[in-house]
């Protein structure tokens, strides 16, 4: 037996798309996770023209990975918390962040890292796995409230490999905290494969290590991550504890749009795993049960690229950040040397 | 503020625990955490007592990891609890390092004040007492290198008390280093009721004339008893006690050292890049043309803490060293 099967891996549809057997999600459910993809999608392909254009700075694509962001997005509330890395602008958009905010965010500008006070999530963290102890306290808080509300933080297959990643698994473990660790294995940490970076080839093995489940979801397969998503949320709520969850995926694009992979692997590969693209196994799966044909994909795309260029038209309208804004807002009240460094911005002094 | 009822005759250690145990009080969102710090009421005792009063949801050990204390606190934080987090001692800290530097002081401002961190990070700190190796660092200059972290150290009962109580309900970051050396060393009236001292401000100790001594935490006594021996001579000494190095109280420090014309700037850690090279610049910076003599600093010298009791003394600045300086700066 090997040992990539001592844990198995959950899926529902085929490459293509067609169901494997009984679905656990409604036909509307299904409908409403094709177009979470879709939405997710449209931004990522749009997001890309607007950075060759000059018009965003690095931004970390997602191509590939849409169904394991997605489906995670879609078993949280909206009282729930989403912990991010730099990579699951899919995640924020299915959560609730408006694309604008998401626009300016990824344009560094300030008016895009501001939240939404309607929206529980941490703007995305560039540092490695530190962002897993933050979430299991997040996690934990919300049981101190006396809340039922779960966190779901997300890393790749190269963050576990950071001493963050551990002790955020442990503490959450040893508190019983609600939260789902989400580790989007994508074969790819940059330029260094999986197999370079541990010898586990199965991520959620690890969570034996921890007491807690470790599951395994074909992350190209929406209904798979989704169904496993939602049990782990359940379970959580319930006070059971967190749940580690792999998603197998493969990063189709690049790191960031300032990335080249041609320096580092054979392309052929992406060409493989394009072909299990969990949009269009989406697709494949509602045309299967009679859900979808090419006039609603067509009204599906007008649609997304009006709300886009709406998105894009209230991003523009945000007014320019200021010079002084630089030592604004680093302590609560700023102290002398915060009065004087904004004095000297501002020309006052 | 000062309180109504009396006072007692507190050490430091007890004037924390009543700090905190006032602070459980005071707000059902605080929280109490750390290494050891539940049944056994910390390596220090400085939280005696409170899990069995607050309970272990409240006051609670977590597991022996420090990045992890920090970033599960920060999480607890942005979330809307107040956590107080112990480091068993300062030199504990550095595994916690790139949750503080990468997103302690970071949070507020990168969020724009979406999310915020009410925490409060407590941590032994310095030598004298005869500590086993990496329990006697005084490593503030890496704290104060941080943005939006603010740093403050205590160097009396009545002072700790109000200072922490003002540190758990600030709406930063806080770190709050503790004097390992006046932990039980020395005792003071400390009054009973909840009280907060204001952040961000310098106190003169001591006033004097000849010449300031600038200083903070377990360094203040030490300047006191140098002040005691000059004053023996004549010279009277003035002493600033900083307390909070972030938000530094500039105008306090300029002020006493417009009015001597001298100063000494003493701290135990190693003096290259210590804190005290930044008390040093502002000095030189804003009040040059009222100094008669150069700055000098007394400090811990260019090499680690030494991890030999025999020799420990050395390391740390003495009375005898500040009356060196003190000698120096009057003789120029």
């Amino acid at each position: 037996m090997r040992y990539t099967d001592l844990v198995e891996t959950i899926q529902f549809l085929a490459d293509d798309g067609r169901p494997l057997g009984d679905l656990p999600l409604s036909s509307d459910e299904l409908l409403h996770g094709y177009r979470a993809l879709r939405r997710a999608r449209h931004f990522d392909e749009r997001a890309l023209v607007l950075q060759r254009q000059g018009r965003l700075g690095v931004y970390p694509l997602f191509r590939g990975q849409e169904a394991s962001q997605v489906g995670v997005a879609l078993a949280l509330r909206k009282d729930d918390w989403i912990v991010p890395s730099y990579r699951e602008t899919a995640a924020a958009i299915t959560f609730g962040m408006p694309l604008s905010r998401l626009i300016l965010s990824w344009r560094a500008d300030p008016a895009g890292w501001r939240i939404p006070e309607d929206v529980n999530m941490i703007q995305f963290y560039i540092p490695i796995a530190t962002q897993v102890p933050q979430a299991a306290g997040i996690a934990h808080a919300q049981r101190l409230q006396g809340r039922d509300a779960v966190a779901a933080v997300f890393i790749g297959d190269g963050g576990t490999s950071e001493g963050d990643f551990h002790e955020g698994l442990n503490f959450a473990s040893v508190f019983d905290a609600p939260l789902l660790i989400v580790v989007q294995n994508n074969g790819w940490a940059i330029s260094v494969p999986t197999r370079k970076q541990m010898k586990v080839q199965r991520i959620a093995l690890k969570a034996q290590g921890y007491g807690i489940p470790g599951v395994v979801a074909d992350g190209n397969d929406l209904v798979a991550v989704w169904h496993a998503a939602r049990q782990a949320a359940e379970r959580a709520r319930r006070g059971d504890g967190p749940t580690l969850l792999e998603t197998l995926t493969y990063r189709i694009a690049p790191h960031t749009s300032s990335d080249d992979p041609s320096r580092y692997r054979d392309e052929g590969e992406a060409g493989e795993w394009a072909k299990k693209d969990p949009v269009l196994r989406m697709r494949g799966c509602l045309t299967h049960l009679g859900l979808w044909d090419a006039d609603k994909e067509n009204a599906l795309t007008e649609e997304l690229e009006t709300e886009f260029l709406a998105a894009l038209e209230e991003a523009h309208a945000a007014p320019e950040p200021k010079p002084w804004e630089i030592v604004e807002q680093v302590f609560a009240e700023m102290g002398p040397d915060q009065q004087r460094d904004w004095a000297y911005l501002r020309g006052e002094s | 503020m000062i309180a109504e009822r009396g006072t007692r005759v507190l050490n430091n250690v007890q004037a924390i625990n009543e700090a905190l145990d006032l602070a459980l009080e005071h707000d059902p969102r605080t929280l109490l955490f750390g290494e050891d710090v539940g049944v056994m009421g910390g390596v220090f005792r400085a939280s005696d007592g409170l899990q069995a009063k607050y309970g272990e949801k409240r006051v609670f050990d977590t597991p022996l990891a420090e990045a992890g204390i920090v970033g599960f606190g920060i999480g607890l934080a942005m979330a809307g609890m107040r956590p107080i987090a112990e480091i068993q001692f300062a030199g504990f800290l550095y595994p916690a390092l790139d949750q503080v530097l990468s997103h302690l002081g970071r949070m507020r401002h990168r969020t724009r004040g979406r999310h915020t961190i009410p925490m409060v990070i407590r941590a032994p700190y310095g030598g004298g007492v005869k500590t086993p190796e990496q329990h006697a660092d005084s490593p503030e200059a890496v704290l104060c290198h941080v943005p939006g972290v603010k740093v403050i150290i205590p160097s009396s009962p009545e002072r700790a008390k109000g200072l922490l109580l003002s540190a758990i309900a600030d709406p930063d970051p806080v770190f709050f280093l503790e004097p390992i050396k006046l932990y039980r060393g020395v005792k003071a009236e400390v009054p009973e009721d909840y009280y907060t001292l204001p952040l961000g401000k310098a106190r003169v100790v001591r006033e004097g004339d000849a010449a300031s001594l600038l200083c903070y935490g377990g360094m203040v006594e030490v300047c006191q008893k140098a002040a005691e021996v000059a004053a023996r001579e004549g010279v009277e000494l003035e002493i600033v006690d900083l307390e909070t190095l972030t938000p530094l109280d500039t105008g306090t420090i300029l002020e006493s050292v417009r009015k001597t014309g001298r100063a000494v700037v003493v701290y135990e850690a190693m003096r290259t890049g210590g804190f005290g090279a930044e008390i040093s610049a502002r000095i030189a910076e804003e009040a040059l043309d009222f100094l008669q003599a150069p700055i000098v600093r007394v400090a811990g010298w260019d090499a680690p803490y030494p991890p030999f009791s025999a020799v420990e003394n050395f390391y740390r600045p003495d009375a005898k060293r500040v009356l060196e300086a003190v000698r120096k700066v009057l003789t120029h």
